[in-house]
């Protein structure tokens, strides 16, 4: 998402030139990743499911206790071209984060319970750069955001108890909300396939990347990086069937581009989500 | 407690809160219309948001790099309504040779 690119902006590699800038080897890719990174893991053949699944939308609602794990499972599925980007972004990750001075353990378990790939690259090129704790936080949180409404979006999908709930939340990711978009919201089965193998591939790869080393090259050099924006445009053409949706995917675009050089990093996708109100101005 | 760990824990519990917030506050009740109206413009507002910055953004920055022609790669092959697979394929393939030929 977004994100990475704090971190991005010590190491980044506009073309390779830096990758050795900060920490070496991965770190360029992973501030890329950053953004990318987890969670991005998410999303993926959406735009293909989205099809089908939205015109089903009907059958499935009635049918949805026997459904339940088939939803699980093509969540799952929809998520698995990417959850091969997002290990190797969980790689570089691991690599940073050790680079960093984080140890073993603490990305581990960041992997684990934050689940967020920018604001996880973001704390890790912050504290390796010496900065303090305070402002590796403070970018994380700005980074992490967007999650308030995609929270709300998720919501009106959950059922069971509050714990319940709250854990499933957890499982929303840029590409595993992505991927879970039905007809009239979030598919809570589809979330719950797609995050759950996110988070396998992103801690997965966490773990080998702390442990590994950088033997594992860098995620970008394979385009990796290209694929987290590209799974968001296929999702994203699946949905384009009114001038309103319309409308609304041109404000975030827009919103998003004029405000990259203005805001700290994060920013720009929050002010850009509330693009959707000025969608409401078009006619269905 | 090292700083790691204090980062490892505030991130976390901050996530889980942002995360949860809605999910715990709203579930079990009908969303106020207008917010309700506006869900579905959501995810197309937000999923052309994260196209832009992670396609050009670069912390505070815009740039033009292998990402931009991977991106562009997938565009075409969604215009020839290509398989999800291929269009992630063609994004990946592409920005990597355009890295590797120095292109970007």
């Amino acid at each position: 998402m977004e994100a990475g690119s704090i971190i991005a902006d010590s190491a980044r590699r506009r073309g390779g030139e830096a990758r050795s800038a900060h920490a070496g080897v991965t770190r360029g890719g992973a501030a890329r990743g950053a953004h990318a990174g987890v969670a991005r893991g998410g999303a993926a053949r959406g735009a293909h499911d989205g099809v089908a699944h939205g015109a089903r939308g009907g059958e499935a609602r009635s049918a949805r206790e026997g459904v339940v794990r088939g939803g699980v499972a093509a969540g799952a599925r929809a998520a698995a071209p990417i959850a091969v980007a997002a290990a190797a972004f969980g790689a570089s990750f691991g690599i940073l984060a050790r680079d960093a001075g984080m140890g073993v353990v603490a990305p581990i378990v960041m992997s684990l319970t934050t689940f967020a790939g920018s604001a996880q690259f973001a704390v890790a090129s912050v504290l390796d750069s010496g900065g303090a704790v305070a402002a590796a936080v403070a970018a994380a949180v700005l980074l992490n955001l967007r999650y308030l409404a995609i929270g709300v979006s998720v919501a009106p999908a959950l059922r069971g108890s509050r714990s319940r709930r709250l854990a499933e939340a957890q499982l929303a990711t840029d590409e595993s909300w992505a991927v879970s978009q039905a007809t009239g919201g979030v598919d809570r089965d589809r979330l719950v396939g797609a995050g759950l193998v996110l988070l396998v591939a992103w801690v997965g790869g966490t773990v080998a990347g702390v442990l590994g080393g950088s033997r594992l090259g860098d995620p970008a050099d394979y385009g990796l990086d290209a694929m987290f924006p590209a799974l968001f445009l296929a999702l994203l053409a699946s949905q384009l069937d009114s001038p309103r949706t319309r409308a609304a995917a041109i404000a975030g675009a827009v919103i998003a581009l004029a405000l990259t050089p203005l805001l700290p990093p994060g920013l720009p996708l929050v002010v850009a989500a509330g693009g959707a109100l000025l969608a409401l101005a078009v006619r269905r | 407690m090292t700083g790691a760990w204090i980062a490892v824990a505030g991130v976390g519990a901050a996530t889980v809160a942002l995360k949860g917030a809605g999910p715990l506050l709203l579930a079990r009740r009908a969303l106020p219309r207008p917010v309700a109206a506006l869900m579905p413009l959501l995810a197309p507002c937000l999923l052309a948001a994260l196209v832009v910055s992670q396609t050009v953004g670069d912390g505070r920055a815009l740039v033009v790099d292998a990402r931009l022609a991977g991106v562009a790669a997938a565009g075409v092959a969604l215009l020839l309504r290509a398989p999800l697979l291929v269009v992630l394929g063609a994004a990946a393939g592409v920005a990597a040779a355009s890295r590797a030929l120095g292109l970007a």
